[in-house]
């Protein structure tokens, strides 16, 4: 009798503690997610705020490439009022896009390409693109380590009841880094 | 070798070589005073100064490796690239960002120390810097990165400078030796065969023990390790790949490397000039360049 209590007692403390490691795993993992989350948050503010000044730079040398420049702003604000993981990826990709372009633009410019302001502004620009990738790519690995822990049998029984659930991946393009690289050399 | 397994015996090895180091000191001591005849002193003073210098090399290796290279901090508007690239790098592998140094010669080469990723330190030249582009360099702090993650740098600053110690105090006994013994020799004609069987005994010694410390610190399967996992890291081998034919190339030797220091370094800073080199070669320090290129074009 006293046997088989002891043995109920083992039994419950060992599902208790399976419990326990598998929320508090899931928990910090959670939590790195976020951190990564903010950290590409920072670094699309990062790049929405170096935008208006390249602008200005860029118009101060060649007024009348218009379309380019609308085709900025509007990614820019696109990026800004975007909410959702999917939208801000998308307005992001539209960004890089834009960007691309004007620097191609900027090319045919010499004066300005010799401007120490639009040297510097090119420079972090590029710095901060590498930044939103690399971001990127942290969030990715940490979310797809989340997935990984709920998919695994038997967490995949519980996580729901313990109100987990699988997180989204922020789309990354992985050519893209490389290839916008290229257009700003 | 996974990665878990590779921080665990890194790990590990740095407490065995402190450990051993104390030993070897103490024992040292112990032979010194019996021969020369002051008893049990000197190995009380082996004692202290051997658990002084473990603690120094664990907690303030870096401080003095960097001290030795003569490097200082880098600054983000000077040394931009390195600056951005190591915080960038730092970001995609989720760990904080390490103090950046940048040693002024125009030898290329990078190293990194430091007992953890909180207290971890790159350092580069500005020969490495001013030569190679964004790409190259992403690859070269991906590849020290991985160093820092996997507490390679641990086991290999706390090598450099318990390594430097056993060399510099076999030094300094081989000459007090050798000019105290001929002091000695008029007062005491049979102290000279005592002398030169100390000379023997510490010669003997120190040798097996610091090649063994060496090949200890410095396998060739970390190289690959931080290769590999530093090219998961940019996503791109072929950047690494480039770097490493660049400083393959590059032939200038690098004044600011000690035998007690090169280990560390990317690639041999001795490059094949001096008795360095030879030393480095002979106990595996560096695996060849052209072999990690190939194995990195291949992934």
């Amino acid at each position: 009798m006293n046997q088989t209590l002891l043995i109920g007692i083992g039994v419950v403390a060992l599902i208790g503690m399976y419990f326990w490691s598998l929320y508090n795993g899931l928990v910090s993992l959670k939590t790195q997610i976020e951190e990564a989350w903010s950290q590409i948050d920072i670094q699309l503010k990062r790049r929405a705020d170096l935008i208006p000044n390249l602008v200005t730079t860029v118009k101060g040398y060649a007024k009348h490439e218009k379309t380019v420049f609308s085709d900025v702003t509007k990614a820019r604000s696109a990026l800004m009022g975007a909410k959702s993981l999917s939208s801000k990826a998308e307005a992001s990709d539209m960004l890089t896009g834009a960007l691309g372009k004007l620097f191609a633009i900027a090319e045919n410019y010499p004066q300005l390409k010799a401007n120490e302001n639009f040297i510097q502004l090119q420079k972090e620009l590029s710095d901060t693109e590498d930044k939103v990738a690399y971001s990127r790519q942290y969030y990715n690995s940490v979310v797809n380590d989340y997935n990984i822990r709920i998919r695994l049998f038997p967490n995949t029984l519980f996580n729901e009841m313990m109100g987990f659930s699988e997180k989204e991946f922020f789309a990354a393009n992985e050519e893209e880094r490389k290839s916008v690289k290229v257009s700003f050399e | 070798m996974t990665l878990s397994s590779a921080i665990q015996s890194n790990v590990t090895k740095t407490y065995v070589i402190m450990v051993t180091f104390v030993v070897f000191v103490v024992l040292l001591g112990y032979v010194l005073g019996q021969a020369l005849g002051y008893g049990n002193s000197i190995m009380w003073l082996a004692v202290l100064f051997s658990v002084i210098s473990s603690l120094v090399s664990y907690y303030w290796g870096d401080s003095l490796v960097l001290t030795l290279s003569h490097a200082r901090p880098a600054d983000r508007n000077k040394d931009f690239d390195l600056f951005t690239v190591a915080e960038n790098l730092s970001i995609a592998a989720g760990m904080p960002k390490p103090r950046l140094y940048v040693i002024d010669d125009t030898a290329m080469n990078a190293f990194a120390t430091g007992r953890d990723p909180q207290h971890a330190v790159i350092v580069a030249t500005t020969g490495i810097l001013s030569r190679l582009d964004r790409r190259e360099l992403e690859g070269v702090i991906a590849h020290e990165l991985s160093h820092i993650k996997n507490y390679d740098t641990r086991l290999m600053a706390v090598v450099a400078v318990l390594v430097g110690t056993v060399a510099y105090m076999a030094d300094m006994f081989l000459r007090q030796l050798w000019w105290g013994g001929n002091r000695r020799d008029r007062d005491n004609d049979n102290s000279l065969g005592g002398i030169f069987m100390i000379v023997g005994i510490v010669l003997a010694i120190i040798s097996p023990i610091l090649a063994t410390l060496i090949q200890l610190a410095a396998s060739r399967n970390r190289e690959y390790l931080a290769d590999v996992s530093g090219a998961k890291l940019t996503r791109y081998p072929e950047g690494l790949a480039r770097a490493l034919e660049k400083l393959h190339g590059d032939k200038e030797v690098l004044e600011a490397a000690t035998n007690a220091t090169a280990h560390l370094y990317i690639i041999n800073p001795f490059k094949g000039k001096n008795f360095g080199a030879w030393f480095a070669n002979a106990f595996n320090t560096h695996p060849p360049i052209e072999d990690r290129i190939k194995r990195l074009r291949a992934l």
